[in-house]
């Protein structure tokens, strides 16, 4: 094995380029799990932590330019304005050891369909920077970036520099299942955000399919009953029919397996019960918000 | 190949350190500091928690080479690395013109006694290196020991934490040390523990009219 040490972005690619085995290592906290376990023997090691421009975000007018290696725990304390869904996510990430040093490119790198940060990504949408040495700089759309189960749109040569997300415009949740509140992989997980300004909603479902996926029927089902119902003007509640209904079809949108954490059954359930609450909390905080904007008609 | 990085405020150099081994077993096999314990080595349990350049981490997920020329404090370097902060207001592992803490009296450290009485903290000021942090003191008096192998990470997670937050909520005690495992005490010793560390540098402040 050969530990490569890039100092700069060029050279991590350059590195790449010429040694596309090459495993890149950020927080580790895959990487080095599978090494201990001899699950993995890499020819190469590359060591990111060098890029000190990986660890950083940039919030500019719409969209907020996140860094590949920005610890969870930074996502948390800093980006939850921005990003909340994703913040919501990032605390739901194993331990603060584990936060300290993971962070998103290192979910999309390994595309495990467990990832917490998918189902953030997902729902609120946005692309992928990768870059290559011999093609330069490619934006992958996040809904394109899952392949198959740790499969991703990568080639060989490329590395991940940074995601570009959308600053929310409305309400985000995330919610996910697991045995415990930390150190857990998750059974299963569901993202949300409206997008009031295109009147859509977006969602991203984790752990129960060979990917992380949308649930897009029942995207296009919410958004049809908000639409004709005025509710993105009035506020007003969203119908027990149409919740149940949309916890349905985000069901349906799932093609789990049976494993070591939950039953294929299970998980198809439980993210229709997470995606009925998470429906209900996001339209809760956007009546909220609306109210307010609109001068506090809100009874207490 | 080789790996020069700081360890409780020393420079420290490790040879023949294979490209795939991890932070933990460079400490403990080659610089015989086996305070970080080695259990799940996938950072389910916390017990290697050290600080990395400040920031807890489990050192069984930090490839070796990825510290070069950086900062670890291990568990034995947790008392002086607490004293110095006290000293120098928030800067510990003697990059703030400390010593450090060298190799051997960091092996020594562990076999030494901590003391005779109760009272061992405060009073064997001469030779810092056998005085407890705070921490420390608050573990053995809470009873927050049993077997011991989670108490290293739990130490080095306990006191960071009370360094960012020193008047922490239930909540927040549970939060930072929610990466670290124990099979013996059910952790309420160990909150208890956590909450009187709290609770005597609330007094100590006090104490000082700060």
């Amino acid at each position: 094995m050969d530990f490569l040490r890039p100092a700069s972005w060029e050279e991590a690619l350059a590195a790449k380029a010429e040694h596309p085995t090459a495993v890149p290592i950020a927080g580790g906290t895959d990487v080095m799990v599978e090494i201990n376990f001899d699950h993995r023997r890499p020819e190469y090691l590359m060591d990111l932590n060098r890029i000190g421009d990986l660890r950083e975000w940039e919030t500019g007018a719409d969209t907020v330019r996140l860094g590949a290696s920005v610890p969870y725990t930074q996502i948390m304390e800093n980006l939850r304005a921005e990003l909340p869904g994703l913040a919501l996510a990032s605390h739901t990430v194993a331990s603060p050891q584990i936060r300290n040093r993971g962070g998103v490119g290192g979910n999309l790198g390994t595309a495990s369909p467990a990832g917490d940060a998918h189902p953030a990504l997902l729902a609120s949408g946005g692309e992928v920077e990768v870059e290559s040495a011999a093609r330069g700089v490619r934006m992958i759309p996040i809904d394109e970036f899952y392949l198959g189960v740790k499969r991703n749109a990568m080639e060989q040569d490329e590395l991940i520099r940074a995601v570009h997300l959308p600053k929310a415009t409305g309400p985000q949740q995330f919610s996910k299942v697991g045995t415990r509140n930390a150190m857990v992989i998750a059974v299963c997980a569901f993202g949300i955000a409206l997008h009031p300004e295109t009147k859509t909603v977006r969602t991203g479902i984790g752990s129960a399919a060979p990917t992380p996926v949308r649930a897009k029927e029942a995207e296009a089902f919410l958004a049809a009953a908000l639409e004709e119902g005025g509710h993105w003007e009035s506020g007003a509640p969203v119908a027990p029919s149409v919740a149940k209904q949309f916890a349905q079809l985000a069901s349906g949108a799932c093609n789990p397996i049976d494993d070591v954490r939950g039953s294929a059954k299970y998980r198809r359930h439980a993210v229709g019960i997470m995606a009925r609450r998470t429906l209900g909390w996001v339209w809760e905080s956007y009546r909220g918000d609306g109210r307010t904007a609109q001068g506090g008609a809100q009874c207490a | 190949m080789r790996v020069k990085f700081t360890v409780n405020g020393r420079e420290q150099t490790a040879d023949d350190v294979w490209e795939g081994e991890s932070l933990l077993y460079v400490l403990r096999e080659r610089m015989g500091l086996p305070g970080s314990k080695n259990a799940c080595e996938q950072g389910e349990c916390g017990s290697c928690t050290v600080r990395l350049d400040g920031v807890p981490v489990c050192s069984c997920l930090v490839a070796a080479g990825q510290v070069e020329g950086r900062e670890v404090v291990t568990v034995e370097g947790l008392a002086d690395f607490a004293r110095q902060r006290a000293e120098h207001g928030g800067c510990g592992a003697g990059v703030c013109g400390g010593k450090g803490t060298t190799l051997d009296e960091a092996k020594g450290w562990a076999a030494k006694p901590t003391g005779t009485g109760d009272s061992q903290a405060g009073e064997q000021g001469t030779s810092p290196h056998t005085a407890l942090s705070p921490i420390q003191q608050a573990f053995i008096d809470a009873g927050a020991v049993q077997c011991g192998f989670c108490t290293p990470g739990l130490l080095v997670a306990a006191d960071e934490l009370l360094e960012r937050n020193n008047q922490p909520s239930d909540a927040d005690i549970r939060e930072a040390l929610s990466g670290n495992l124990c099979r013996c005490t059910g952790y309420e010793k160990i909150l208890d523990a956590v909450r009187l560390a709290a609770a005597r540098g609330e007094s100590e402040t006090a104490g000082t009219g700060a």
